[in-house]
């Protein structure tokens, strides 16, 4: 299963009951594909950075959708149909989110355990062990 | 772009200590990734303030020899603030 991050930009023109209607009918065509909607993130109005088709403001939406994939094509479909929406972008996040996690897990495995052993290894002189163990027989010859 | 007013805080001074004598002695604060102190694992590319720290006044990506930032974060960084730039969240360019 994938998780996708599909933000979108709302031109500022738009009523606000519009976008909420926006945002059902989009939910809704994720949902009967068979995604399911984890997370619905209203931004609000923002000014762009740049303008898009001629707006310098706009309303971001960012829906959190868990799927297949075959739901997000038809998502972006609809999306370029609805003029309403002037830019949107999907983003795959499963995969950062786990490279994520694996960090986390990596951080705190070390906090249990090799933190104090990293530390002393960094105190330690900078002599590798194996040039004092020569050292010693060199001296035995002699 | 030169009549515009300097930023305080950006990289004039993190780019240099002050009081070199004749440009001989170098004693520079070794610069160190703040995403690694901060520990974080992944890069938002909608928090445009944190980007925005990364972006000077003409909207290019900071460099990572000034920033400091380690290899790793520097490619999370670069991939969110090419995200950030298509939402409209962060200029392309600026003049």
């Amino acid at each position: 299963m994938r998780v996708y991050e599909v933000l979108f930009i709302v031109a500022p023109n738009t009523e606000e009951e519009s976008i909420e209607s926006l945002i059902t009918q989009l939910s809704d065509v994720a949902t009967n594909q068979g995604a399911r909607i984890a997370k619905v993130d209203r931004i609000g109005r923002r000014r762009l950075a740049y303008p898009i088709q001629k707006f310098h403001e706009g309303h971001y939406v960012v829906l959190t959708v868990e799927g297949s994939g075959t739901e997000i094509a038809e998502l972006e479909r609809r999306m370029r149909v609805v003029d309403a929406v002037i830019r949107y972008i999907t983003i795959r996040i499963d995969e950062d989110l786990k490279r994520a996690e694996k960090f986390r897990a990596k951080r705190a495995v070390k906090a249990a355990a090799g933190g104090r052993k990293t530390r002393r290894r960094r105190s330690e002189p900078m002599i590798p062990v194996g040039a004092d163990n020569n050292d010693e027989e060199e001296g035995d010859e002699a | 772009m030169s009549n515009e007013p300097r930023e305080p805080g950006r990289r004039d001074d993190r780019d240099r200590k002050p009081g070199g004598q004749g440009g001989r002695r170098f004693i520079r604060a070794r610069k160190s990734c703040k995403f690694c102190a901060d520990k974080v694992d992944y890069i938002d590319y909608k928090d445009a303030r944190l980007l925005l720290s990364y972006v000077p006044e003409r909207g290019k990506i900071l460099p990572r020899r000034i920033s400091g930032t380690c290899a790793p974060h520097q490619r999370m960084l670069a991939t969110a603030i090419k995200r950030a730039r298509n939402a409209a969240l962060i200029p392309f360019a600026t003049d």
